[in-house]
């Protein structure tokens, strides 16, 4: 446990000094907070004509400029998560730093904790000053007062947001154990975050039609199609993200999918069309994709425990 | 089996693939030995003392270091353990000071021991002036003086030290060695280093071992190992002559 606080706490200390972070901080604060300034003043410019509900959420679902804060965190988020973790283990390995660690009395579980810990901290202290400047934003310019809902919401939100880079930044050290090169590790990262950018999302459509076959007005092969996207959507973390926190932060939102998806979640999307999801029923769709997003960094977690046991430490 | 036995290995081996690193190493090392390890490079130096520490798994054989198996009971070996890396591996974003005091939290000692501890090891070693200073400016000498500073701060009872002397000048090499030889005489620390230096050896180690393309060719006092060799007295040989002699026969 000491040992852990101690590696926790240097990895912090090595984070806030360097370049890195400050330049990646600088980047998602800048960009969220252009957009958000864009939503806030076309809200304001509205205000009058439309008084819709839920306008604070607004400044974080609305797109601004190109795309709203919930988009660009969907999008760029993993990045941050690979960024701060893809070189963690090699190199210290290859600055021979580690075999220095590993000598010292502890377990080698503690090296890989002790590093996810410091960036989760990180990652949420990011997320968290970028919510909070933005609220204050929001205040500054339209004059919103969040309600209690909303600021649940937002909360619920800044969690699922953390353990969603919290699970880029497992893979980012996966990949720093499996790889000995910083430069191979950075590209495998790079690599995957493409790979689940880009092409899951479209490669699940074309699956999608090829299993389904072509187009028809018969219900029921929509209906099929519509499964099987779901289903795939399931293996993409942007996915599962992505819902996650329509749901959430996006009560407003028809549906994030066909309306033929429904299945079990029917009756709640009578209720969308009606008005917006209540707190609880939101909460209630958020759960399994939160539990999911862990459930994976569980496995990456429990795939990097079991290389990094048996791996050889030397530098050479 | 002998009681003041801190190292004790029979049969121990190491395979990198087909290539053998080390190959069934039988070795015992007492209480307070300073012991010299010597071998050309390549020859399983540095994979023997990782496999005492317990970083590197064995393929086949026993290791028993203080009585423990360090495969099996990795902290408790690792805390009474210090291990001198031969590239020393440093982060050289951290001043001295910060590097003990790391070093000291992973050995669970904190608070005001940690410092007392800090300074006292700076002092023992002449950086105390230095300890501001970043890593990254320290000369290689300082470095190796900081790395037995790490030694005292978890007051390790037995230290690797592979290769403590590699790169440095006559004057450090004395001085180096000069610590070395008082870690074991006035702290009663068991020493076993590595090095190609066989003069600084032969001045302060009271046992070697001469290792060979993984395989251990000769143990003993030097003067034995000599006498073996060439059948004199302890007085008149190098150490170098002994080695070149089992370099050559092997
Ligand atoms: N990770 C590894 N994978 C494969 N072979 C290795 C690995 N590490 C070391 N070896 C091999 O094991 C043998 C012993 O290496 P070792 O580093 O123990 O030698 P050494 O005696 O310390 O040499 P030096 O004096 O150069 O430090 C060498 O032939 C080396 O090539
Ligand atoms: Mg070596």
């Amino acid at each position: 446990m000491a040992a852990l606080t101690a590696i926790c706490k240097k990895e912090l200390a090595d984070h806030f000094s360097s370049y890195r972070f400050v330049i990646l901080f600088a980047l998602i604060a800048m960009v969220s907070l252009i957009s958000a300034y864009m939503v806030g003043v076309q809200i304001r410019e509205a205000q009058g004509q439309l008084k819709p509900k839920f306008v604070f959420l607004m400044l974080f679902t609305e797109p601004g400029a190109m795309f709203s804060l919930v988009q660009f965190v969907a999008f760029f988020g993993p990045l941050v998560g690979l960024i701060l973790g893809f070189d963690s283990i090699n190199r210290e390995r290859n600055e021979g730093t580690l075999s220095k660690l590993l000598a010292q009395p502890i377990f080698r579980d503690a090296v890989i904790n002790g590093k996810f810990l410091a960036g989760l901290v990180l990652i949420s202290v990011m997320m968290g000053s970028i919510l909070m400047v933005i609220t204050g934003l929001g205040l500054a310019l339209v004059g919103i007062v969040p309600g209690a809902e909303e600021i649940w919401r937002v909360l619920i939100y800044l969690v699922v947001s953390v353990v969603y880079i919290a699970f880029w930044l497992g893979v980012a050290i996966l990949f720093s154990i499996v790889f000995r090169s910083t430069a191979t590790s950075a590209l495998a990262a790079l690599a995957v975050w493409i790979f689940f950018s880009f092409f899951v999302t479209i490669g699940i459509g074309i699956l999608a039609g090829a299993l389904a076959g072509s187009p028809s007005s018969d219900p029921l092969v929509a209906q099929q199609k519509a499964e099987i996207l779901r289903a795939a959507a399931l293996v993409s973390p942007m996915e599962l993200y992505s819902d996650a926190t329509a749901a959430i932060i996006d009560p407003m939102r028809k549906s994030t999918r066909t309306r033929l998806t429904a299945g079990p979640l029917e009756a709640i999307s009578m209720t969308r069309f009606s008005g917006p999801l209540p707190l609880g029923q939101s909460i209630l769709i958020v759960m399994p994709y939160l539990i999911s997003l862990v459930a994976i960094t569980a496995i990456c977690f429990a795939v990097s425990y079991t290389v990094f046991m048996r791996q050889e430490i030397r530098s050479l | 089996m002998d009681a003041a036995a801190v190292i004790e290995t029979e049969n121990l081996t190491k395979l990198y693939g087909h290539q053998t690193a080390v190959d069934r190493l039988t070795l015992t090392v007492g209480e307070g030995e300073i012991f010299g390890f010597l071998g050309p490079n390549g020859a399983g130096k540095t994979t023997t003392l990782l496999m005492l520490l317990g970083l590197t798994e064995p393929t086949a054989g026993r290791v028993r270091v203080m009585g423990l198996d360090p495969a099996r009971d990795p902290i408790r070996v690792k805390s009474r353990v210090g291990y001198l890396q031969e590239n020393m591996g440093f982060y050289a974003d951290l001043d001295a000071r910060q590097m003990l005091r790391f070093v000291a939290e992973l050995n669970g000692i904190a608070g005001r021991q940690a410092e007392e501890r800090i300074a006292a090891a700076l002092e023992a070693v002449g950086l105390a002036e230095e300890g501001r200073k970043k890593i990254a400016a320290f000369s290689r000498g300082m470095r190796q003086r900081l790395g037995i500073a790490e030694l005292l701060i978890k007051d390790a009872r037995l230290a690797f030290l592979d290769e403590p002397t590699l790169g440095l000048d006559p004057d450090a090499t004395v001085r180096i060695m000069e610590m070395i030889m008082g870690l074991a005489r006035e702290r009663g620390m068991t020493i076993v280093l590595s090095s190609h230096q066989l003069n600084q050896v032969q001045k302060i180690c009271d046992r070697v071992g001469i290792m060979i393309k993984g395989r251990m060719v000769a143990q003993g006092p030097m003067d034995q190992l000599a006498r073996e060799k060439f059948g004199v007295g302890p007085e008149e040989f190098s150490l170098e002559e002994v080695y070149m002699k089992y370099f050559l026969e092997a």
